[in-house]
């Protein structure tokens, strides 16, 4: 299997905090991977960089073999890559066919254009539709997303993300402060827009994380303590002790 | 799936033809207003008016669409209205041949030029860095157009002669009116441009940096490149308004690109309401009246103005177009007309206590102002004595009892209000 994402000695300080202490690791291309982890290990920290919204302090991140340490957001996002954040990420002052539509405007092509009219081009609007029909939001479609309910937000956040067609979707923590019907709504959606693609999730919710992974990757205080199926993962001493433990006596 | 789809199809073709009506009434109201208001002085307001329109539109490309604060706009429209006043006097000379009413094209051109040159940096980041460096620019601008003399004209500024060129149209733009034609036609051709911009990728997407800067990023867009190319497209429509203020005017000075004029074109866009994109347009047509009216009443109408600015800032910060915009959902329900009667009686006493402060400020600014001696005004036709106590009492009263009266009201305003808006009850009537 040939690696979709490949970090190597990657490394993180914020002035003399060192919060990611040289991670390697290898992410299939197709696989739907899981990174676990105790607060503060670092996960979202991990997300960004390899999704280039922070620089790193050292190692390298490739995606599909090509590097692309500290490029900004944009290139790599045209690369191939797209993600979703923990803290809802959204256009709030449009409506929800315009964020969805804005996802979906550079994988069409479009770039900077000013000499295409939206309302004419009827293949991205028609695409538009099927994205927001698979979010589930047709019937809000035309509401400012500010006011969508946080559930809706965090589908539409899915949405934004999954809409350009990347081949490698990274979600930090897509059901965080969901109650458990829309958990299970948000993890069919999940399914269904990465059907094909890789997917890197943070999540916290075991029960999410051990039913949709194929692997999962423990991190701990800014390193990789295993990377495995969920099956060693949960017999892992290591991680019972770093984390799972931890959860248990809660 | 597909039936989606096509009844989806089938909306876009309606609303296409429903498109088409306010820019037929649009053009059809600029062909018609030199025949309703007809004097000379109406002409005037009207071209001055239609040079705002295109300005302040061009400002909120981008600070109601782009999220961009600038402190000087007045720079692009400046120096748009130099270019093209020195290209009218080419033309007067015979060194150039060039149809007159297409002078604004230098202007746009000039615009877009040092907008591209100063955008270069400046639109790197948005927020105070943004605002800042335009105020810089703004006062670079101002303090060189009183260095290079040769192109600024120094302190008298360029004049130049509209009718020396080539006749148009029949027309040698010698009358106010045939220049309104001028105006009238630019400006309906840059709404069209400016409104089918904010239609393009390019102006979708300066919302949804305006919105969310960073996840612009993540969705392929440098956050940069997008007010970049906004600002380059505001420039231009600056620079052609500024041309169109050379051609009508003829004469352009450093006032027109100092920070008084970017205030004022911040003042419009913001007056009329920076949400929507009429919302400039509302707001020159306002402030150009309030401009030629009030001044022809008082000294202090700038004043006025400044207090009208703060006030919108503070309690309607989506402008007048915003506050008409508040009645759609009561007028699609038939609602409105339970509305009238709650604001007469919030509006009178508003109007007597707007009228007892008017008269308050007036009255002081004659006293402070008026000759040793001369100690008598007139106010709306009333001659009094402000030396007298009589006309402050009645200001005073006028003031305090207009305010009293107008905050007794304001409960009664709401209630309507709330009656007038909710959709319960108003379901309740479609059933029985």
């Amino acid at each position: 299997m040939s690696a979709a994402i490949e970090l190597a000695g990657l490394r993180k300080s914020f002035g003399p905090t060192e919060i990611i202490r040289g991670v390697d690791l290898e992410i299939y291309k197709g696989e739907r991977h899981a990174i676990i982890g105790p607060n503060g290990a670092g996960k979202s920290t991990l997300f960004h960089l390899i999704s280039g919204r922070y620089k790193l302090s050292g190692g390298s991140v490739s995606l599909h073999g090509e590097e692309i340490s500290n490029l900004p957001p944009y290139e790599i996002y045209r690369k191939g890559l797209s993600r979703s954040f923990q803290v809802t990420n959204i256009f709030p002052n449009m409506s929800v066919f315009e964020n969805v539509r804005c996802g979906l405007m550079w994988a069409q092509g479009y770039k900077y254009s000013f000499w295409h009219l939206v309302d004419r081009e009827t293949e991205l609007n028609q695409k538009t539709v099927r994205v927001i029909e698979e979010i589930g939001l047709s019937a809000r479609q035309h509401i400012p997303a500010g006011v969508l309910t946080y559930a809706e937000q965090r589908a539409l956040e899915i949405g934004i993300a999954a809409a350009g067609g990347a081949d490698v979707i990274m979600l930090d923590e897509p059901t965080a402060g969901m109650s458990h019907s829309e958990t299970d709504q948000a993890m069919t959606l999940i399914r269904k827009i990465t059907e094909g693609k890789t997917l890197v999730m943070v999540e916290h919710d075991m029960g999410v994380v051990f039913d949709l992974a194929d692997r999962i990757s423990v991190l701990v205080y800014g390193e990789i303590i295993a990377t495995d199926t969920p099956e060693n993962i949960r017999n892992n001493k290591a991680v019972q002790e770093a984390y799972l433990g931890v959860e248990a006596e809660e | 799936m597909s039936e989606t789809t096509k009844t989806a199809s089938a909306t876009v073709q309606a609303s296409s033809l429903k498109r088409f009506g306010p820019w037929i009434g649009f053009l059809i109201l600029l062909m018609i207003m030199p025949f309703i208001f007809t004097s000379n002085s109406a002409i005037f307001t009207m071209n001055l008016m239609g040079i705002f329109i295109i300005f302040s539109l061009s400002y909120n490309m981008l600070l109601g669409q782009g999220g961009m604060l600038s402190f000087g706009h007045a720079v692009y429209f400046g120096l748009g209205g130099f270019m093209s006043v020195h290209f009218m006097n080419y033309v007067e000379d015979g060194s150039f041949v060039f149809p007159i009413w297409l002078l604004p094209i230098f202007g746009g051109l000039i615009g877009l030029i040092f907008a591209i040159i100063i955008g270069s940096f400046s639109t790197r980041r948005s927020g105070t860095v943004f605002a800042m460096i335009s105020l810089g620019v703004g006062e670079l601008m101002a303090a060189s157009s009183l260095i290079f003399v040769a192109f600024f004209g120094g302190e008298e500024g360029v004049s130049g002669d509209r009718t020396m060129g080539p006749e148009s149209f029949g027309a040698d733009f010698g009358p106010d009116k045939e220049v309104y034609y001028l105006i009238a036609a630019w400006v309906f051709v840059t709404v069209v441009l400016m409104y089918l911009f904010s239609r393009t990728p390019a102006g979708r997407l300066a919302n949804a940096v305006r919105d969310n800067p960073e996840r612009a990023e993540f969705i392929g867009y440098s956050q940069r490149k997008v007010r970049f190319v906004s600002f380059c497209a505001s420039g231009l429509f600056a620079g052609i308004a500024g041309g169109l203020f050379a051609v009508n005017f003829e004469i352009v000075t450093e006032e027109n690109l100092n920070a008084l004029t970017s205030g004022v074109v911040l003042l419009m866009a913001y007056i009329g309401g920076i949400g929507f994109f009429i919302g400039p347009i509302v707001g020159a047509i306002v402030f150009t009246l309030l401009q030629s009216i009030l001044s022809h009443y008082t000294d202090i109408w700038q004043m006025y103005v400044g207090v009208m600015f703060v006030l919108t800032v503070m309690f309607v910060p989506q402008g007048l177009t915003g506050i008409m915009m508040m009645h759609t959902a009561a007028y699609r329900m038939n609602r409105l007309g339970g509305l009238v009667v709650p604001y007469v009686r919030m509006g009178i006493p508003s109007l007597c206590m707007v009228a007892g402060i008017a008269g308050f400020l007036e009255m002081m600014h004659h006293v402070r102002g008026a000759a040793v001696g001369e100690s008598t005004m007139s106010l709306l036709g009333i001659g009094f004595d402000t030396h007298s106590v009589m006309p402050w009492v009645i200001v005073a009263v006028l003031g305090i009892a207009g305010g009293y009266v107008m905050r007794s009201q304001a409960g009664q305003l709401k209630d309507a209000w709330d009656t007038a808006n909710d959709p319960n009850t108003w379901q309740e009537e479609a059933s029985s």
